[in-house]
């Protein structure tokens, strides 16, 4: 019985008992509704169940059992996935990263692996050259390589579940044929959201899209700012308003090629962290692009990047738990290795108690995290969730990182270990896809509507 | 080149720290909770298989393991690492994969009956031993039972347009070359360390994996089929009569000089 079914009928059970007067919030764990609602079912013979997929002939109480997997149970593909990219990362991107990060670039080699390995098509189809995997597997991905290098796995969240997925979502035939077997194979993509006006404001966005006199192309004038992967880039996500005058919504995505005349990619950011991962203004100087290179409908781009930077949050929360994972990767043998006084620094009481309190709250971000992955593969709105596990897990890693250099000690605060690495990398996790202080208001309004 | 059959098993991961598991009595080690592996060597002849594949277009390669249902994980890797297909026999839950009760000659004695079972193999491969019971019978002897020639401790595996292999061997004073005829049996080869570097799977290919196809069998009907004994089989041939931790460490002595480490070295009889 799949993962899938059984919480999506947890969560159709919640709803048919709300339905029926007995309250129970979608948010709230479905445990005790459930529970109530499959023996009501049995009684009642009501359908809360699927009629399209078949159950097992057993009784009701043993189908429960099987269904209570806890959510960092994971499929056994999912396993071979994390396993896969864990591997990968430890043998192939360990021996780079501290060069990488010196250097403020990302080797071409590295990237040639991402591809050649399969990170870059993760949930792209494979009809279309992908390897049609789902976006909880995404997400475990970019947990393992954030474990070793948090610089290569923004490359690889960003163009997963911001730029593929929403070419897949809201891309015509044409445009997904045209640009996923790309994104997949040899094209690494940007979201060209941001400009110097415009972050948080993303609506109050200055770049202009105006239509052909034949209506056959737009050009685009303007100049994003703070644009990762830029420097790598293949293809450019760009959202230019085509009518200020209709303010937002005019606002309309555009695919447009790298290689496309008039566009320049400016000299990289010099950063406190994620230093290999290029951060570059993108100047748009009559840059055409044809109306086929247009994602999904004139107008709507605004609500296309809404709800893409929504679930791209999980990504980023996932990409904050291996950085936390990575930083006790480092610590926790250190400390059962040293000695001070005769005893290791792993037992003393002190530290025993700073790492349990660590350990927790990397748990608790993990399973908020992979939770939400659940709902979204359900279709069981998540917005309030993601929100909460992307503030949460970036409040985490930086907790982790900073302690992490303290239990460490002297060689914690020296570039022999990446430490102090993760405590540079750790910070911009408050700051990109939604600064920390939106998420509290995004999560604080759904709250207080939920009360009212 | 058309069949490789490649034999994988599935042991405790080398990583893992293993312990004695005190409720076995003298005999076991702890298995419960423990990660498991396919064998490192298992996977270095599943890369080989692959490559030869690779090489010979059209030839299939089949992953075959005998243990509990768990092992369709371990044959899982081989298809996503490149195998077209797998057999997993099936065995009871009480009945340990490890070497207590599956023990080489039951192994050997199924695999023979599945090379014919299979029909036009050219080649099956095996890693040299297993990682838990370190025993590297398996091979030998099913190469004894089909009446084929075989060759152990591949480091490098060259086949010939006339279906021959010619296979360099690690031995203990050197590398030695070997030729196997084509015979009309399969040829058994056993790999050692350095024969390849296994890949890891790629994403798109744990996907492909799924689709591929794996026969299931239990072992009372497997062994039924090949016309064998169960409690032949399943009786082993030889007994774990302890299994235990090697003593800790002793501490070493630190001395002064050459001199005193010369006298401390001829005290023990080391050093004429």
């Amino acid at each position: 019985m799949s993962l899938a079914y059984c919480r999506a009928t947890a969560h159709h059970v919640a709803r048919s008992l709300q339905r029926s007067g007995i309250s129970s919030s979608t948010s709230s764990p479905f445990c005790k509704a459930a529970r109530q609602n499959i023996q009501f079912a049995a009684i009642s013979g009501s359908r809360t169940l699927s009629a399209s997929v078949t159950y097992p002939d057993e009784s009701m109480e043993h189908s429960y059992e099987q269904r209570r997997l806890p959510v960092t149970q994971f499929t056994e593909d999912e396993e071979m996935i994390r396993d896969a990219a864990r591997h990968w990362a430890n043998e192939e991107l360990r021996p780079l990263v501290r060069d990488m990060d010196n250097e403020g670039k990302t080797r071409p080699e590295v990237i040639q692996g991402l591809f050649d390995h399969g990170f870059m098509g993760m949930e792209i189809p494979e009809e279309y050259g992908g390897s049609g995997m789902n976006f909880t597997s995404a997400c475990l991905v970019v947990e393992e390589l954030s474990r070793v290098d948090p610089s290569v796995s923004i490359l690889v969240d960003i163009h997963n579940t911001l730029t593929n997925n929403a070419v897949r979502f809201w891309g015509s035939e044409e445009l997904k044929k045209k640009w996923l077997p790309r994104l997949a194979s040899d094209a690494v993509s940007s979201f060209a959201l941001s400009e110097a006006g415009s972050g948080t404001d993303a609506f109050a966005m200055k770049t202009t899209a105006t239509e052909s006199p034949d209506g056959s192309y737009y050009t685009l004038n303007g100049e994003k700012l703070w644009i990762s992967n830029s420097r790598e880039a293949g293809v450019f996500l760009v959202f230019a308003n085509v009518n200020p005058t209709l303010r937002h919504k005019g606002i309309t995505a555009f695919m447009v090629d790298a290689n496309t005349e008039g566009l320049h990619v400016g000299k990289a950011e010099k950063k406190l962290g994620l230093r290999a991962s290029s951060t570059c203004p993108v100047v748009l100087d009559d840059v055409k692009v044809d109306t086929v290179d247009i994602l999904g409908e004139v107008g709507l781009g605004y609500k296309y990047c809404i709800n893409i930077l929504n679930e791209g949050r999980i990504g980023i929360a996932s990409q904050q738990i291996g950085i936390a994972k990575g930083c006790m990767d480092i610590a926790m043998p250190y400390l059962n290795d040293r000695s001070q006084f005769g005893t290791k620094l792993a037992d003393f009481q002190g530290m025993e108690h700073q790492y349990a309190q660590i350990a927790t709250e990397i748990h608790a971000a993990e399973i908020m995290t992979y939770n939400t992955c659940r709902m979204k593969e359900n279709d069981i709105p998540f917005v309030k969730e993601a929100s909460m596990a992307k503030l949460y897990s970036s409040q985490v890693a930086e907790k982790a990182a900073s302690k992490s250099i303290e239990w460490l000690g002297g060689i914690g605060f020296t570039q022999d270990l990446l430490a102090e690495k993760f405590f540079r990398d750790c910070k911009v996790g408050s700051i990109y896809e939604g600064t920390s202080n939106i998420q509290l208001q995004t999560i604080a309004k759904r709250i207080k509507d939920e009360y009212r | 080149m058309k069949k490789i059959l490649v034999p994988i098993k599935r042991v405790i991961d080398y990583a893992q720290k293993v312990r004695v598991d005190p409720s076995k009595g003298p005999q076991g080690v702890q298995l419960k909770n423990v990660k498991m592996s396919m064998n490192p060597f298992c996977e270095i002849a599943v890369e080989e298989a692959i490559q030869l594949k690779e090489q010979n277009k059209g030839a299939e390669v089949v992953a075959i393991s005998v243990g509990p249902k768990q092992c369709t994980e371990t044959i899982r890797t081989a298809l996503a690492m490149g195998a077209d297909r797998g057999i997993h026999v099936e065995t009871k839950p009480d009945v340990r994969g490890d070497y207590i009760d599956l023990q080489p000659w039951a192994i050997a004695s199924l695999l023979k009956g599945i090379v014919d079972r299979e029909d036009a193999v050219d080649l099956v491969l095996l890693g040299k031993q297993s990682i838990d019971s370190d025993c590297g019978q398996t091979g030998p002897l099913l190469a004894g039972l089909l009446n084929a020639p075989q060759a152990t401790f591949a480091a490098n595996i060259e086949r010939g347009d006339d279906g021959s292999f010619t296979v360099e061997r690690e031995t203990d004073t050197g590398t030695e070359t070997i030729k196997l005829n084509a015979s009309g049996k399969p040829a058994v080869i056993t790999c050692d360390l350095r024969l390849n570097t296994p890949r890891y799977p790629t994403m798109p290919n744990i996907m492909k994996a799924k689709k591929k196809p794996v026969e299931t069998i239990s072992l009372e009907d497997m062994v039924k089929e090949l016309g064998l004994d169960l409690d032949e089989v399943l009786t082993p041939k030889h007994e774990v009569v302890e299994v235990y931790e090697p003593p800790p460490r002793k501490e070493g002595e630190t001395v002064g000089s050459i001199d005193e480490l010369l006298g401390k070295l001829k005290e023990k009889g080391l050093v004429a």
